[in-house]
């Protein structure tokens, strides 16, 4: 990021983002989700805010990071986190020594199972400029044995966000695995595919109505990546985009829908 | 009790496979029923038939992880064509009922299929 002006330091500005994006750390993602082409192709969409977010671990966060200094992308570090109720949450934090620290508590609720790579795919660890640097051999496409309000909770002790994920989805989700929104999530953002029609959607489900909703990507591949959900605020900061999901202060979260 | 097979089981409780048809002989030696897939990598087990309303990809490793004698897939699931290539690159029976999970795990056990 540019250095604020120091007297300007509260002007509201505009984020495009995509906060739910993979990496080859996935075993589902495609090879091309490298920090260089990621930061590329975001570009080109206009981004200049995403989030990083692996199944349950974050060991690429910090690259795409790293790639990321020097231009005018703001990367979150974060990861795509499976509850026991087989329900996808994205947890985002500012920094990268915190979402470690989550990963910490996270892999101790992960069964010590081994990644079979022709099944769930290869889980490459690389760096800033794309190099293999290792292979997690640990199953990450699995369920960390945490509750819901547990994951909501420790997140925020450690001050990051935690959105449920593509919610409209058949599998994975809050909707299809509870049939409804715990209370644990009565307020706050859900998280939207870019397939969801906000008129049929609502219907389908009217408890997604009068709701802050976000459409990210959920990237596997570059092609994946969205830019139709925007935050007004200072700074690209959880403080910050929480206050822009309940829509305080004049921060908002915008979400261009019309490209259904 | 003789042990049966995918094809006996589909036969009597009239069941529509999709995939691995080559594969259909293999026996049938329990049951599981859940629609978690972490619950069912747990309680599945080696030439069990897995009942469960899911029909995403994950269902095809997990069957194939554990080797499995099959999936039904309940309440008129079809899975996505993706899914049915790659269960046939797996030799994963995927078998269809618009029946409820209830509905089958009641016919497979009436069948005889024990449940651990």
């Amino acid at each position: 990021m540019n250095e604020d002006n120091p007297f300007d330091h509260d002007r509201l500005r505009l984020f495009k983002a995509d906060l739910h994006i993979h990496t080859v750390l996935s075993g589902c993602a495609e090879i091309e989700m490298i920090p260089s082409l990621i930061l590329w192709q975001a570009e080109k969409k206009g981004l200049n805010l995403i989030a990083v977010t692996d199944h349950n671990a974050c060991h690429n966060a910090e690259a795409v990071m790293e790639a990321a200094m020097g231009t005018n992308i703001h990367v979150l570090p974060g990861m795509e986190l499976q509850s026991r109720e087989e329900v996808h949450l994205l947890c985002l934090f500012d920094a990268v020594e915190t979402c470690k620290e989550w990963q910490e508590k996270v892999f101790q609720k992960l069964p010590p199972m081994v990644n079979r790579e022709k099944l769930f795919g290869p889980q490459y660890v690389v760096n800033a400029a794309g190099e293999w640097l290792w292979t997690e051999e640990r199953l990450l496409a699995t369920s960390a044995d945490m509750t819901l309000e547990e994951i909501v909770d420790q997140v925020a002790s450690l001050g990051g966000v935690t959105i449920p994920a593509h919610v409209d989805r058949p599998s994975f989700s809050l909707l299809s695995n509870l049939g409804l929104v715990p209370e644990v999530f009565s307020h706050g953002p859900l998280e939207v595919t870019s397939f969801f029609n906000p008129q049929t959607g609502c219907q389908q489900w009217p408890q997604l109505r009068n709701r802050c909703l976000i459409v990210n990507g959920d990237a596997h591949r570059l092609q994946e990546i969205q830019n139709r959900t925007t935050f007004k605020m200072t700074h690209p900061l959880i403080r910050e985009m929480v206050m822009a999901f309940q829509g305080q202060q004049g921060r908002q979260v915008m979400v261009e829908w019309s490209k259904n | 009790m003789a042990v049966i097979s995918v094809k006996t089981v589909f036969e009597k409780i009239n069941l529509e496979p999709i995939s691995a048809i080559a594969e259909v002989r293999r026996p049938v030696l329990g049951g599981y029923a859940s629609d978690l897939l972490s619950c069912a990598m747990r309680g599945a087990k080696k030439d069990f038939l897995w009942v469960t309303l899911q029909s995403h990809i994950n269902v095809v490793a997990i069957a194939s992880l554990l080797n499995l004698a099959g999936v039904i897939i309940t309440e008129g699931n079809r899975p996505a064509p993706e899914v049915v290539t790659q269960a046939e690159k797996e030799k994963v029976i995927l078998l269809l009922s618009p029946a409820n999970t209830f509905s089958i795990v009641g016919q497979l056990t009436a069948l005889g299929i024990p449940g651990e």
